[in-house]
């Protein structure tokens, strides 16, 4: 018991060095979740779902200081991409250097007036990912945020969204809870990029109407010593789709969780990551996959490139309920480690209440192929270049499951940059 | 051109030695063939010279023009000029055989401090190369040698030749595996390229490709050593009646 009175004793900490929103159209929601929070506590170590990664310095009631990238004269990441810059400054939006909200149909959780739409949806997805496993972190999150961008997509948006996290204060600790729904038939493209600050949680709640087409690309910023736990929770309607892909380079600590529920027949939900680390690298993905409509697909795509003692941890479940027949579930995740220091803890988890399933998943470790490399070298390719090589070509897979090719190129070509920043 | 002297190889995990004192000289322009028994040391012989890792030269020097082969890297190696048709070709799921193809061209032409090939020269070239091996699009496309036939690697490795354009060509049973017709557009292939500025080692068991590639002189390996060389008839012994004759005359 001891061990439960030190995680309350951990959220009231937690809390006491908050300052919580007051009022809004909002307060019910975050009312409740701080509810949850109290009776559950913050995660610790000890937690069966928190068995590879250290949650300590994400509970913490201060953060631990993180000093700025310096990317050099790098172009930023989406430059070419036609897109509505959405800038955030250590977690507090900058309308200065972004463009114009409104135009992009943007609002914002900061903003007192009732937002009736999102009335019905902030917290709510959350709440239902709190079940079968607790994630007090993103209850954390719904009651503490002041601010996010809530998106109400009716048609077929013009341009993506950008959402661009920069970190200028070396102990920041931001906390962003956004909403986006798109009504059947809609589509809409989100695009995520930076640090945001030295400690970062964000929680994004996705509500996927019928027939409509989500996309995601993010890549979390490679200031070495930052700590970010992130929640998706989405819920996903008739023949809609959900695309999600992260880049993890550098980051001290990250915890990406993804709740994906299936509740339409037809739907397809991709979940995607590419993660690469050098030394003190600690990336653990999570995610539950519930199939709980007919004729579902859901794919789970995981790389992990870890060298100098990084480590890598896959937590991924695919639970197919009764009834949820013909659903084709595929899960893989992958590690190739550079060297022996590194590690790879991985579980997958298959929970099946229906006859009629196709599920797969495979979880593998290991080294460059010597073979290929040689073979590279023969044909006159230097060493750094065929490894570079053949790492990308390890995190195809995963790249793979961005549908824009100019996207995709831009990922491909961050990842060159990191790797030409690792040689050794 | 190509000069082996006295070459001695084992292998660097244990002590099996395989190759044990190799002489063996090419000259620009002329087509060497090495035919020999099982486990003779031909396909060490070309790794070794090619610079793969696992074998430890105990004597000997192999020099390209004049230049220190085995001091080389293997990536030095080619840009010298020297290139290996592997026996078996490498799969490497995950790199467009088109984009390796490029990464190769490129490297090899900065390497010489040359400019790199533009997307659309590339293209255009490696299109009309491709062609003529029977190779299309599709499979240009596909990663490197995953889901190809034997036969398809085999052509693939003479189009990286045809591109690469090297001036010491070793082919390690390229044959292997061909159908007639693909082996008489491989040795096209070859043939093409013949040329005053270019040697060529080409490993076989068999006549028929020598039949279509015509070799200036024929090496018998046997053991680790160049047993015998003489012309072109000597592969024809070979054809007519085995290794048998040859190695109870020499040893
Ligand atoms: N890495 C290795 N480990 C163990 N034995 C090896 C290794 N490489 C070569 N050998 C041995 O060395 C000998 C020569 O092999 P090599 O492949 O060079 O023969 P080869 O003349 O090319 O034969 P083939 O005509 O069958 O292709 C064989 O006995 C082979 O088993
Ligand atoms: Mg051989």
């Amino acid at each position: 018991m001891a061990l439960a009175q030190a995680k309350l004793d951990a959220a009231e900490a937690r809390l006491a060095a908050l300052e919580l929103p007051m009022g809004g159209w909002s307060a019910a929601a975050r009312a409740d979740a701080l509810a949850r929070l109290r009776a559950m506590g913050l995660p610790g170590k000890r937690d069966e779902y928190w068995r590879y990664t250290d949650p300590a310095t994400l509970t913490s009631a201060m953060p631990s200081g993180a000093a700025l990238f310096d990317a050099g004269d790098e172009a930023p990441l989406f430059d070419g991409i036609d897109r509505v810059k959405l800038v955030f400054v250590d977690g507090v939006f900058d309308a200065a250097q972004s463009d114009d909200p409104a135009a992009a149909g943007v609002e914002f959780l900061s903003v007192v007036k009732d937002i009736h739409w999102a009335q019905g949806l902030y917290g709510v997805l959350e709440s239902r990912g709190q079940t079968p496993v607790e994630r007090p972190l993103a209850a954390l999150n719904t009651a503490a945020a002041r601010d996010g961008v809530l998106i109400h997509v009716t048609g077929r948006a013009a341009k993506p969204v950008n959402l661009i996290y920069l970190h200028q204060n070396e102990t920041s600790d931001a906390i962003l809870h956004h909403v986006i729904k798109l009504d059947a038939g809609a589509e809409f493209t989100l695009l995520e990029n930076g640090p945001a600050a030295a400690r970062f949680n964000q929680v994004l709640e996705v509500e996927i109407g019928d027939g409509a087409r989500f996309h995601h690309i993010r890549a979390q910023g490679r200031d070495h010593e930052r700590r970010t736990v992130t929640h998706i929770f989405t819920r996903l309607g008739a023949e809609s789709l959900f695309k999600s892909f992260t880049l993890t380079a550098n980051g001290v600590l990250t915890r990406n969780e993804a709740v994906i529920e299936l509740t339409g027949d037809d739907a397809k939900a991709h979940v995607a990551g590419a993660a690469v680390g050098d030394g003190d690298f600690h990336h653990d993905d999570t995610v539950f996959v519930t199939h709980a409509a007919l004729r579902c697909e859901s794919r789970q795509v995981f790389k992990k490139v870890l060298k100098n003692g990084a480590v890598g941890v896959f937590q991924g479940k695919i639970l197919v309920k009764q009834g949820a027949q013909k659903t084709d579930g595929y899960q893989i995740s992958q590690s190739l480690l550079l060297d022996e220091a590194s590690q790879f803890l991985a579980k997958p988890e298959l929970e099946i209440y229906a006859d009629d399933v196709k599920c797969s998943h495979g979880s593998t470790s290991g080294a460059i192929d010597e073979t290929a490399l040689y073979y590279l070298r023969s044909r006159g390719v230097p060493l750094r270049q065929a490894q570079s090589l053949l790492v990308l070509a390890f995190l195809a897979e995963a790249i793979a499951e961005i549908e824009d090719e100019a996207i995709a190129e831009d990922i491909r070509l961050r990842l060159e940059n990191w790797l030409a920043r690792h040689e050794s | 051109m190509l000069e082996i002297k006295n070459l001695h190889v084992k292998l660097e995990e244990d002590d099996k030695v395989i190759l044990k004192g190799v002489n063996l000289t090419v000259e620009a322009g002329k087509v060497h063939a090495i035919m020999g028994p099982n486990g003779s040391g031909k396909s060490t012989l070309s790794y070794v010279l090619s610079g793969r890792d696992g074998y430890e030269v105990t004597d000997g020097s192999a020099a390209l023009d004049g230049a220190e082969l085995l001091e080389m890297e293997p990536e030095e190696r080619a840009a010298a000029g020297l290139f290996l048709a592997f026996q078996y070709p490498v799969e490497i799921p995950g790199v467009g055989n088109m984009t390796f193809l490029r990464t190769a061209v490129n490297a090899q032409r900065k390497s010489r401090g040359e400019e790199e090939m533009s997307a659309g020269e590339f293209l255009k070239v490696v299109r009309e190369k491709a062609k003529s091996l029977k190779i299309d699009a599709e499979m240009m496309k596909r990663p490197v040698n995953v889901g190809f036939s034997g036969g398809e690697k085999k052509r693939n490795e003479i189009l990286q030749m045809a591109m690469l354009e090297p001036k010491m060509c070793i082919l390690d049973e390229t044959d292997s595996g061909l159908d007639v017709d693909a082996m008489k557009l491989v040795a096209e292939g070859v043939n093409a390229l013949r040329s005053e500025g270019r040697g060529f080692l080409v490993i076989t068991h068999y006549q028929r490709l020598l039949d279509h590639i015509k070799p200036d002189v024929v090496h018998i390996m046997a053991d680790g050593r160049i047993v015998k060389t003489g012309g072109p008839e000597l592969a024809l012994e070979v054809e007519n009646n085995g290794y048998a004759g040859i190695l109870s005359e020499v040893l």
